[in-house]
């Protein structure tokens, strides 16, 4: 038995082990995002699905971020190809339509995908209460670091991004973020004085 | 009842292990050979005590005994019997539970099969399979019981995961798997067992951990290529393959131990590679600890991992376990694991092993590092990443080329020193194949270099194996004036190892031929019909004769009748692709309906329709060769049968 060698050996194996431990520790689908805190990047895109009733906005208009100050913006990546959008998509009507007379703004955003085919997939489900617009070479979609989609942005009256969340979202966790959102507001309204230097 | 007998089972058998793992090493060191046999009776007891808990488990299953918490997990009255019984490897516990059963029947057989052999190699190994054992009874009666007691007892359970009940290929695909990755155990125990006895250097152990290794190599491919399948008719994106974390496990052992199959043959006959080789047979076990752990531990996120839980950090000790253990046991070793014979020239056999063990080497760490890179980079820099599929196509792609390439030239050399001139002779109808399925190739309108390169080297190599049948059967023709059926079967009979091998290269050049094909000339289109509307895609003509739906007693059923038209309008063929709704599922599991022909399928799913039955979206998807990757998986084991087939001169 050769031990010098043995333990020179164990010493190889040591960082592997530890390699797993730590990753033991970590949840791989949690995805930490820098956005949360910060100022949400700006975007004026077109609308090509109008949305439903006081919602609606003309096909072909431009939804700006910049234009929607005070208002806390939901903006939601998705796409017909995207299974866990299925899942998501009454969810997220239903909170437009909740919060259709106060200061709350759904915007969805179709991610690698064609009109038409969005088009299509919203008659399929249904309709969606809100707008939705492209984002021609998904340059937002590469702004707000998207990794996959669904996912959803709560963006609060100061153009901040206040939560990120990735995959499915429900209506009760939108409403939580939301009315807490409100609620500031109520106190402190729409104040971009808080955009100090940071 | 079968609570109280499969829990004391398992409590049984786990003292069994304890007792038995040690009693081997003591009784050696203390000279006393007359308690060996008592490790032996552990082994057995084993065996006996797993068969009653598994028996028990499936049991439960079978009558809805939902006390039981496995059964509340994954069983439901309204599953048909078949699938309540194999959700057994259906989900965490369960697969536990099987895994511990088909190590003890592998264990039972080693040490039954060898009884006789004299030393101490065989009581070693029979105390590494005890010790590993042990490790699965300590989670089947720790962190993965199945045999919790539930209470209140429900009426009813959720059923099986609907993917797993979906397709008949589930009751083939993980038991296959199982048996490749369980049985990569008994070549590790006869590692171990080589190096405490001090056999390590001889050539005992490699001829006994062989054909073992061959057999769990054979029902791991088997298992590959049954999942490959399983994907393909269920899951509906018509593909295959997608180098998910969880496949990927499956792969990394296959490939080391395909470097085994090989080098150990260069020891046989060169006695090299000793130490090499004795690190193949060991990493290759810890590779299936490591792709259970990444299954089941939940550190990497894929599309099959089970539920997370502390089942990891059991995972991670006995991985520890193993890696330093070997480590030590090796290099503390590696004295008498010194190579006995040297490399004479570069053409021969033995260098074409080399390079062969070489490209299988970083084909398996390009596989590990793109399933563990997302864990490495957020070690290193603390953010999460994944390689996908561009990652692993692009790098691992010309490993597979030039392993085509070495399988054409391996057969056509031979031992110690080869020349270049016979070399020649013998590549030249293998490379005329190659350039001529190469330029069909292109004018077939192929302009991705891989895909041609595959189908070039797969020509060759095939053309090269197939060379070495017709030459060994001309040789035979001219010595004893056999006719060719007789040489052939005598060929085989005087080397059926070598020609088994070929049989198995052919199956492995037959898959790459149809993942070639289906992956260059795969063509789709998604068009939506309504009935008696029709679409075409290439040759296929397809009408939408009417949209079903049907309850059945698990699950609800969406269906299309789709009629594939001949040119002169009439139908020849009906699918029904389908959409089953499983009350535990949001998601519409999609059953694909697949048309197979030997040279490729028409594959068609339905991917949405109108309520009232007015409209349905289909896709078809033309898959060519498709089944030549089902075909050449059969043809692998078959030569992995040959190869491995006990002989009385082999006994």
């Amino acid at each position: 038995m050769n031990w010098r060698r043995a333990s020179i050996a164990v010493l190889g194996a040591v960082p592997v082990i530890a390699l797993f431990a730590w990753g033991l520790t970590r949840d791989p689908n949690e995805i930490v995002s820098p956005l949360p805190g910060r100022q949400a990047p700006t975007f004026a895109l077109g609308v090509f699905a109008s949305g439903e009733g006081t919602l609606a906005r003309p096909v072909g208009d431009t939804i700006a971020l910049d234009r929607m100050r005070g208002q806390v913006v939901v903006l939601n990546f998705w796409a017909s190809w995207c299974l866990a959008c299925l899942d998501e998509h009454a969810e997220l009507s239903a909170a437009a339509l909740r919060y259709a007379e106060r200061p709350v703004q759904f915007v969805g955003v179709l991610y690698n995908d064609v009109a038409a085919a969005g088009t299509n997939w919203i008659a399929r489900q249904g309709g969606q209460a809100y707008p939705s617009v492209l984002d021609p070479g998904a340059r937002t979609a590469i702004d707000y670091g998207l990794y996959g989609v669904p996912e959803t942005f709560v963006i609060d009256g100061a153009g901040r991004v206040v939560y990120k969340h990735i995959g499915p979202v429900s209506a009760a966790l939108l409403r939580m973020k939301i009315d807490s959102l409100l609620a500031a507001s109520a106190v402190a309204p729409a104040a971009p004085a808080l955009d100090g230097p940071r | 009842m079968t609570r109280l007998v499969a829990v004391d089972a398992l409590w049984f058998a786990l003292i069994a292990c304890a007792v038995g793992g040690i009693v081997a090493p003591i009784a050696i060191a203390r000279g006393k050979r007359q308690w060996l046999p008592f490790a032996q009776a552990a082994v057995y007891a084993n065996f006996a005590l797993v068969t009653i808990a598994t028996g028990a488990m499936m049991w439960a299953l079978a009558t809805h005994d939902f006390s039981i918490s496995y059964v509340a997990q994954v069983g439901s009255r309204a599953t048909p019997l078949f699938y309540t019984v194999i959700s057994l490897w259906g989900a965490l516990e369960g697969s536990i539970l099987f895994w511990a059963w088909v190590l003890a029947l592998y264990s039972a057989i080693v040490v039954y099969t060898n009884r006789n052999r004299p030393g101490n190699l065989v009581p070693y190994a029979a105390s590494a399979l005890l010790i590993i054992a042990l490790f699965f009874h300590i989670l089947l009666v720790g962190p993965a019981n199945p045999f919790h007691l539930v209470s209140p007892v429900p009426l009813d359970g959720p059923g099986p995961n609907p993917l797993l009940q979906n397709h008949i290929l589930m009751a083939v695909h993980p038991p296959l798997l199982y048996l490749g990755y369980v049985g990569m155990s008994v070549p590790f125990a006869f590692a171990v067992g080589a190096l405490l006895s001090g056999e390590a250097g001889s050539d005992g152990w490699i001829r006994l951990t062989r054909r073992w290794t061959l057999l769990a190599w054979a029902f791991l491919a088997a298992a590959i290529i049954a999942g490959m399948w399983w994907s393909y008719e269920v899951l509906g994106w018509g593909g295959y393959w997608a180098w998910d974390p969880v496949e990927n496990a499956s792969f990394i052992p296959f490939l080391t131990a395909t470097a085994f199959l090989h080098s150990v043959m260069v020891q046989e006959r060169r006695g090299m590679l000793k130490l090499w080789n004795i690190n193949l047979v060991v990493g290759t076990f810890a590779l299936t600890i490591l792709g259970t752990f990444l299954t089941r531990s939940g550190i990497i996120s894929s599309v099959h991992a089970f539920t997370q839980g502390t089942i990891g950090y059991y995972f991670l000790a006995f991985i520890a376990v193993v890696l330093i253990g070997s480590a030590i046991l090796i290099a503390g070793n590696s004295d008498s694991l010194r190579t006995d014979g040297r490399f004479d020239a570069p053409v021969a056999r033995e260098s074409v092993f080399l390079l062969n063990n070489l490209l299988l080497t970083v084909f398996m760490f390009t596989v590990l590092v793109g399933t563990l890179f997302p864990l490495v980079a957020e070690a290193a820099r603390g953010v999460k990443v994944s390689v996908g599929e561009p990652f692993f196509n692009r790098m691992t792609l010309p490993v597979i080329v030039a392993l085509l390439f070495l399988m054409g030239v391996g057969p056509a050399l031979p031992w110690k020193r080869g020349s270049i001139e016979d070399l020649k002779v013998k590549m030249i109808p293998g490379t005329i194949v190659g350039v001529i399925l190469a330029a069909i190739v292109l004018l077939l309108g192929t302009r991705n270099v891989y895909g041609v390169l595959a189908f070039a080297f797969a020509g060759f190599a095939g053309t090269l194996n197939i060379g070495e049948y017709v030459i060994g059967v001309r040789a035979r023709r001219a010595a004893h004036g056999e006719s060719v059926l007789t040489a052939l079967r005598r060929l085989f009979g005087a080397n059926q190892r070598r020609y088994g091998g070929y049989v198995a290269h052919l199956g492995i050049i037959v898959v790459a031929v149809g993942i070639a094909a289906s992956s260059t000339f795969r063509t789709e289109r998604e068009a939506t019909l309504k009935p008696g509307e029709t679409m075409t895609l290439g040759k296929v003509t397809a009408r939408l004769k009417d949209v079903w739906g049907r309850n059945e007693p698990q699950r609800d059923v969406i269906g299309a009748t789709v009629e594939l038209l001949a040119a002169s309008g009439e139908p020849y063929a009906v699918l029904s692709p389908r959409m089953n709704i499983y009350p535990m599922s949001d998601q519409p599991i999609p059953t694909p309906d697949v048309r197979s022909t030997p040279f490729g399928d028409t594959y068609m799913n339905l991917m949405s329709f109108r309520e009232d039955g007015s409209s349905a979206t289909i896709k078809i998807i033309n898959e060519p060769l498709v089944p030549w990757i089902w075909f050449g998986g059969g043809v692998i084991c078959l030569g992995a049968l040959i190869s491995g087939w006990p002989t009385r001169r082999s006994a």
